[in-house]
């Protein structure tokens, strides 16, 4: 064939082209590579094995356990046993344990562990703890004469569950879902604080996205179409918030619209409201939306502007010469050209305010708690497991937005200022 | 921007209700930071007033001075001789915070500024293997809710010991916890905070870097500068701008994190926005306005900086205007 009458390329060393490239190019692509290296374990160790380690606690608990051995290698030998009517074996190893429990003083965290998906268990489990000791054959007649509760149908599932350290329970704890005479079922309406709690924060998220976007426009429009020398000047109201701490910023929030604040104190020198007709506007939704709106608009304004900035201002006379009003224009011509802002700055401020925490903390009060505050009250709890769960739920949630960013509009277009 | 001659009347209101509309939500970005300034110096303990506090005659440094005072038993009037100074130095709350704070913003901002810009060098390549997903998990930190963040750290760094008497005890154990973990302990918090600030640090050098011009560097290597010349003498300089304002951003960032010192430090790592946040949570006194004042004031001069450090960037570049 022809090709092969063609004498093959070489470098001057003799060597084939083709090698000597390929060779030439892992060789760069190892040496970016080990430039990054470093930073990538970095963050690997301090940063991802944390948050792979918070989502294995998420589904691991040996709290009962740990401290039930006799009940667990029971459960072992009859994994097909009957919950509703346990034999007297059963409860025989159930009063050996809770005695166990009440020598080591590991009731708490058996009752505990329980506790999560059957409701109300701590308290039978210190009763029967303090009572086993005393207790004589048959153990099954002697329990439930303590307390009728033992031989409910749910707790002997809860503690079938529960006696494996693996459990996928406090991912259904975490969706409202509780264990019941006849297995997992959902919650009754006014128990749903948790998927309630997500859903509000996801409409609260959604409501600030608007309202930033609603004010950034106009600003943002207004920096990308005034004079360099003003805009600059404007830009510095835009990224001092920016630059301010966030906990100053909180602060000063409090302090313009507590009930003693400035704004009703304003309000009530010059007359609007009664001294006792004070509006209240902190510590409770209100409160959250606004700081959240506050300390968010920035992220909304600076992609907005960026995309703004480089629309010629050409289209729009174009479109006003052919006749459109300046309504078309802006619908028609402008608004088209500044989705990409649009996109990027809402996703990014929604992202942000999902897993918002400090200024609901702050200044939420009672109701204007989002997912992150009931994340940290379980921390607080020491349940450890539950917090894990709600994390790695709210975890895949950001996950999955920020995928979207990134397909969208690129993580690397990222920029501040 | 001003309004074409054709305008019609309509267009003429809807263009000042604009101008007005805008003007109203600068003032709401701006008014909460300027309104703790005069708020600050307001020397009630309630500060119940209406606008009275705009009145500069009524003004004091009491609260400034509770900065210094509180913690340590400085009795009414003392005499502020060498001892008193050094008294506050030791034991004053707000200053043991701000040196906390100082001292872990330093280390974690040297810690992210090192890795960051070696790492924004090699990601800014054409030849990057996997460039957008290290990418992406680089970025992360800033993406990831801080209260997630702060709990798979609390978890780990709970766990995460070193044994007494080990070698790594020895080399590690005096910016450890007693115990040798990573939880309650400066280092700890350091690189918490270093994390937090990579993204920063990423994002500003690579976007300095996008403008830079890879032909430079085999210029260099073509006249004889080894690898090291060329990083210090060619790419160091033309990059610095992007390396400090990553820099100061990072050093914001732990300046002003609070989150994941609440779960993982321990009463030896108070700073100044942990201290805050206790403040802020019981009840506002007027002195959390004076360190918001100071922080302000600080936030401004950084901004400055940023600003001074991106026009000259710009200009390096060779972009004019913006």
């Amino acid at each position: 064939m022809a090709d092969a009458a063609e004498p093959l390329l070489t470098t001057a060393d003799g060597r084939p082209l083709r090698a000597a490239l390929t060779a030439a190019q892992s060789r760069a692509k190892r040496r970016a590579f080990l430039l990054v290296l470093p930073l990538l374990l970095f963050v690997l160790l301090t940063f991802l094995v944390p948050i792979i380690y918070m989502l294995m606690r998420s589904a691991e608990h040996d709290g009962f356990a740990a401290s039930a051995p006799a009940l667990v290698e029971w459960f072992g030998a009859n994994p097909g046993f009957d919950p509703a009517n346990p034999p007297e074996a059963a409860y025989a190893a159930l009063v050996q344990d809770l005695a166990r429990m009440q020598v080591e003083k590991t009731t708490g965290m058996a009752g505990t562990r329980i506790n999560y998906s059957v409701p109300g268990t701590i308290s039978l489990f210190k009763k029967g703890a303090r009572e086993a000791a005393d207790l004589t054959p048959p153990y099954k007649e002697a329990l439930l004469a303590v307390d009728a509760d033992w031989g409910k149908p749910a707790l002997w599932r809860g503690m079938l569950s529960a006696s494996d350290v693996y459990t996928p329970e406090f991912y259904l704890v975490a969706s409202d879902m509780k264990l019941t005479d006849d297995g997992w079922a959902r919650g009754q309406d006014n128990e749903r604080i948790y998927l309630y709690l997500f859903g509000k924060t996801f409409l609260i998220s959604a409501l600030i996205t608007v309202i930033c976007l609603l004010l950034a426009f106009p600003v943002a429009h207004l920096l990308a179409t005034l004079p360099m020398s003003k805009s600059a000047l404007l830009m510095i109201l835009v990224l001092l918030p920016f630059w301010t701490s966030l906990l100053v910023r909180t602060t000063a929030w409090i302090v313009l619209l507590q009930e003693q604040g400035v704004v009703n104190n304003l309000l009530v020198s010059v007359g609007l409201i009664d001294d006792d007709g004070r509006l209240s506007m902190m510590y409770n939704m209100t409160g959250t939306i606004v700081a959240m709106t506050h300390v968010l608009l920035p992220f909304m304004i600076l992609p907005l502007y960026s995309v703004m900035r480089v629309i010629p201002p050409s289209y729009a006379r174009a479109a006003r010469s052919l006749g459109a009003t300046s309504w078309t224009t802006f619908r028609r011509v402008y608004l088209p050209q500044t989705l990409p802002g649009i996109a990027a700055g809402s996703l990014l401020v929604f992202i942000l305010a999902v897993g918002y925490y400090i200024t609901p903390a702050l200044v939420g009060g009672a109701d204007g708690q989002l997912i992150s505050n009931l994340i940290s009250f379980h921390m607080t709890k020491s349940n450890w497991s539950l917090a894990a769960a709600i994390a790695a739920m709210l975890l895949a949630a950001i996950l999955l937005l920020y995928w979207v960013y990134d397909r969208l509009i690129g993580i690397d277009r990222l920029k501040f200022g | 921007m001003a309004l074409p001659i054709y305008a019609s009347p309509l267009e003429r209101v809807w263009h000042y209700t604009y101008i007005v509309l805008c003007a109203l939500i600068f003032l709401f970005l701006i008014a909460p930071i300027l309104v703790v300034i005069p708020l600050s110096f307001n020397p009630d303990a309630d500060f119940t007033l209406g606008v009275e506090f705009l009145d500069p005659s009524t003004y004091s440094m009491r609260w400034y001075d509770t900065l210094l005072t509180l913690g340590h038993p400085a009795v009414e009037g003392a005499v502020r001789d060498d001892a008193w100074w050094s008294a506050v130095w030791e034991r004053s709350t707000w200053v043991q915070a701000a040196k906390n704070s100082l001292w872990v913003g330093l280390w974690a901002t040297i810690l992210a500024t090192t890795l960051g810009t070696i790492a924004a060098l090699g990601l800014s390549r054409p030849e990057m293997p996997y460039r957008r997903l290290i990418m992406a998990l680089l970025i992360s930190p800033m993406i990831v809710p801080i209260i997630i963040i702060a709990v798979g750290m609390s978890f780990f760094y709970a766990k995460a010991c070193v044994a007494p008497d080990s070698a790594m005890a020895l080399i590690f154990g005096w910016m450890l916890s007693e115990k040798g973990c990573l939880a309650n302990s400066h280092l700890g918090v350091i690189v918490a905070h270093a994390v937090l600030g990579i993204p920063f640090v990423i994002i500003t050098v690579t976007a300095t870097l996008s403008g830079f011009d890879q032909s430079l560097i085999r210029a260099a290597q073509s006249l004889g500068a080894n690898p090291r010349t060329v990083f210090f003498k060619v790419i160091m300089p033309l990059i610095l701008p992007g390396v400090i304002s990553g820099a100061l951003f990072a050093f914001v960032t732990s300046f002003d994190e609070v989150v994941a010192v609440l779960f993982i430090a321990g009463p030896d790592q108070q700073t100044i926005p942990r201290q805050m946040f206790n403040g802020i949570r019981e009840a506002i006194s007027p002195a959390i306005l004076a360190v918001a004042t100071i922080l302000v004031v600080i936030s401004v001069l950084l901004l400055a900086t940023v600003e001074v450090l991106r026009r000259r960037s710009d200009r390096l570049r060779g972009v004019t205007g913006r």
